[in-house]
């Protein structure tokens, strides 16, 4: 393990020197040669001395990371073989159902790549599966980011921008979804179609601006090609590159725990402990990827078949990222659609589409709110344990829950067929989950939270049971209560409470309608909180238990 | 049923992981009905008025109390008159009736009848009804085009059972079954006679070559699995969600809390 000290100490003295280079050999010799032309070491002084704390669910953000570079790479082989064009041609290829049957170029060349291009079908599988866990690890990593408070100051800003990660991701994918022309694809883009054309007097132009004419026309394939392969993925690196430097100019968060303070990161240098790690988990995640790829169907487009507006599939969904906006969709009852001023106001199209926009939009600007409730101007650098911030905690709950809700929603029709169930039932019991779910999920979590805040407490004074249970002379039993050791009480101790704010006037006397907002919303988030065990009341504790080393609480001390 | 289980894991392991009672109910049902029906279809050209009376009191024993004595219908089940014998040889064949119970359609079950009962059901009913026949077998032998086949399937048939017939849901509890494991000639009666809630897809709507080529891309669909690999039930991208989220990223997070363990 080492420490390193944060920017404002001085820099970085407590690393040990790194071994003596070996004279002597090809290795550094090399090294030598390279450092004498590009003064690389320093660099390598530099960054290969960066601490990361280890901690499993830090590495989510490399899974996303690397499902990335999987995806670069088995995309730019894709690209050797794809023809992003409707130009109808006959298919002709291995897929014998389909021979003779006309088809676009690109649908087409799909089918070549999965039927005629050795390895094609394994590239085009290892491509879609790193697809769908490439924006499943960026959505768990943001849930571990916020449940943990790591978005705090100085980072709010390293979160938008993952945010915006998140979002060019799911633009990655749907666009990519769409391009190989299949029955599927046209379904989703149809739906696209109909979420563009229900926006208020300017979505039939955004329409046909987009498809160059009416839908489906003969533009679309290409135009999502370019977004696909070159817009999107500049985007997407050029945010990714953001990211990291932000993570190396903030350095990493830590967890609560002996010797861990604001001011330090302990951990491993990424020199040579994280970088073997890293790159090894490079290839651990390529391996299960490839495994799945290798063994596991995705996106079979030769049942699907060419895209033909007529026909739609049982089962068509959106792969599960865009699940949400689906099942937001087929949430809304029927009957929102009428003709005021001339104007069709295709509310069941809108309202899902605000709902969808509102959500996100909290999502992006959460650290920004938090910020402002708290009025707290200060550096975090040690995690939150989701326990101690309920309310927080609590919120996210909420939003996972309606998050799920709508996600569920997507595939009522599966949930439907697969449990005998009704699909009316099953709309409606998710539109009641949709709306009541979130305010239950609040409490339950918060509650939770409390509860386990107080037991943490609890430990922390008064030791934990042991599950030895003893009789006393007088024929009285009681379970012993054992003192947890020093490493865990760190974890049970090192966090903060925040009491709400007092309504003051500000420097003009006044007081503002968004200062008692303020204070409204910090009445909210701390009212219910339980504090650490502070120093008088574990000393006062630890007195108590060096009179009796054996310590023996009866049930009257609880 | 222990083999029955066992054909049923080959064919979609992921699916009984996922959708454990159902899976095993569907493919299981499905399995019974492909080897009890086979045979059924081949004796139904000599009725003989011995077949016929036969029909006639198992007609009267186990269907008169909802369908009538003379196939009339009552309030608790349709009139038979005019549904000829296609239509009795899915419904029985399939264990579809007798019905266990009412509700918002037949359930597929293992057929309570032997072939030859059900043949001689099927002939009494016609003999006093006549309807669609049962078809010829030289239409099921699933040698037709399965290009025209698979494009009036997604046309006619998927939106209700699927693009891979893995089956649909349909409203206030009805659904379109799934269509892997059906024997051709059900396939067939089917189209021909639109049982529970399906739509009847007659000669002039699809031609015998078109339903001959329908199956004929069923049956190619069936004894061809995916060049991809292992099918998770066919059921697009809500069955590969899961999976990612579940198996993949379930892998990948063992893995981490396994890097990260080791050095402590």
């Amino acid at each position: 393990m080492t420490t390193i000290e944060r920017s404002d100490a001085p820099a970085e003295v407590a690393a040990p020197a790194p071994a003596p280079a070996k004279s002597g050999g090809f290795t550094a010799a090399a090294a030598n040669y390279i450092d004498e032309r590009t003064s690389i070491s320093g660099v390598v002084k530099e960054f290969g001395r960066k601490i990361f704390p280890d901690h499993w669910s830090f590495m989510l953000g490399e899974v996303a990371l690397y499902s990335f570079v999987i995806i670069i790479l088995s995309g730019t082989f894709l690209t050797f073989f794809f023809q992003a064009s409707m130009a109808e041609v006959t298919y002709n290829g291995s897929w014998a159902p389909l021979k003779g049957m006309e088809m676009s170029a690109a649908m087409d060349s799909a089918l070549k790549i999965s039927f005629d291009i050795r390895g094609g079908l394994l590239v085009r599988q290892i491509h879609h599966w790193a697809a769908l866990l490439f924006i499943a690890a960026i959505g768990i990593h943001m849930l571990r980011v916020y449940f943990t408070g790591a978005f705090r100051k100085p980072r709010e800003l390293n979160w938008v921008i993952g945010f915006t990660l998140f979002v060019l991701a799911m633009a990655e994918g749907f666009t990519g979804y769409s391009l190989p022309d299949d029955l599927l694809s046209g379904n989703g883009l149809r739906i696209i179609d109909g979420l563009i054309k229900g926006i208020p007097f300017v979505g039939t132009w955004i329409s046909f601006l987009l498809f160059g004419g009416e839908f489906p026309g003969t533009a679309i394939i290409g135009r999502l090609y370019t977004l696909h392969i070159l817009l999107l993925p500049a985007l997407v690196v050029a945010f990714i590159a953001l990211h990291l430097v932000f993570v190396v100019v903030h350095k990493h968060t830590q967890f609560a725990g002996g010797g861990r303070t604001q001011k330090n990161v302990i951990g491993y240098p990424i020199l040579p402990v994280y970088a073997a790690k890293a790159g090894g988990f490079f290839f651990l995640v390529f391996g299960v990827v490839a495994l799945m790829a290798a063994f596991f169907t995705i996106n079979p487009i030769w049942n699907y078949g060419p895209y033909d507006p007529s026909p739609v599939s049982a089962g068509t969904q959106p792969d599960w990222y865009i699940g949400f906006a689906d099942g937001a969709l087929r949430l809304i009852p029927p009957g929102w659609e009428f003709v005021w001023l001339d104007h069709t106001w295709s509310f069941n199209i809108i309202v899902p589409v605000l709902a969808l926009l509102v959500l996100l939009g909290l999502v992006a600007v959460y650290p920004f709110i938090e910020g402002w409730v708290t009025g707290d101007k200060r550096e975090h650098h040690i995690l939150d344990r989701p326990r101690n911030a309920p309310t927080r905690t609590g919120i996210g709950a909420a939003g996972v829950t309606f998050y799920a809700g709508l996600w569920a929603a997507a595939s009522s029709d599966i949930i439907a067929t697969h449990f005998q169930l009704s699909l009316e039932s099953v709309t409606h019991a998710i539109q009641a989950w949709v709306i009541l779910g979130p305010f239950l999920a609040y409490f339950v979590a918060k509650r939770v939270c409390i509860g386990l805040m107080k037991k943490d407490r609890e430990i922390v004074l008064h030791g934990y049971e042991s599950g030895r249970i003893v009789r006393l002379p007088g024929g009285e039993y009681i379970e012993v209560h054992e003192q947890v050791d020093d490493y865990e009480r760190w974890k049970l101790v090192d966090y903060e409470v925040y009491e709400p704010l007092m309504l003051r006037p500000n420097s003009q006397g006044k007081i503002t309608g968004s200062a008692r907002l303020r204070v409204r919303l910090s009445k909210w988030f701390f009212e219910d909180r339980i504090a650490p065990a502070s120093r008088t009341e574990l000393e006062a504790g630890h007195g108590h238990g060096a009179a009796a080393h054996d310590e023996i609480e009866g049930p009257g001390h609880h | 049923m222990a083999r029955t289980s066992r054909k049923a894991n080959r064919r979609h392991p992921l699916a009984t992981v996922l959708l454990i009672a159902i899976g095993l109910v569907v493919t299981g049902g499905g399995y019974a009905l492909l080897s009890s029906t086979t045979t059924a279809t081949a004796d139904t050209s000599a009725t003989s008025q011995e077949t016929i009376e036969e029909g006639q009191k198992l007609f009267a024993a186990n269907c008169a109390t909802c369908h009538g004595m003379s196939l009339e219908g009552t309030a608790d089940g349709p009139s038979l008159i005019g549904v000829g014998a296609a239509a009795v040889n899915f419904q029985v064949g399939t264990g579809r009736m007798p019905m266990a119970m009412q509700g918002p359609q037949a359930m597929q079950k293992p057929p309570q009848f032997t072939d030859e009962q059900t043949a001689a059901l099927a002939a009494y009913v016609a003999s006093i009804s006549p309807g669609p026949a049962i078809p010829d077998p030289s239409l099921l032998q699933g040698d037709g085009d399965a290009t025209n086949g698979g494009e009036l399937f997604r046309i006619n048939c998927a939106m209700c059972h699927n693009v891979h017939g893995a089956g649909g849901a349909l409203t206030e509890g009805k659904f379109a079954p799934e269509l892997t494991g059906v024997a051709a000639t059900h396939i067939y009666e089917a189209m021909l006679t639109g049982p529970q809630n399906m739509p009847v897809f007659n000669d002039d709507n699809l031609t015998p070559e078109d339903k001959r080529d329908i199956i004929t891309y069923l049956k190619y669909l069936e004894n061809n699995p995916s060049p991809g690999g292992v099918e998770l039930g066919s059921l697009g991208p809500v069955a590969e969600g899961l999976f990612a989220w579940i198996f993949g990223l379930g892998a990948i997070i063992g893995l981490m809390v396994w890097l990260t363990a080791k050095s402590n």
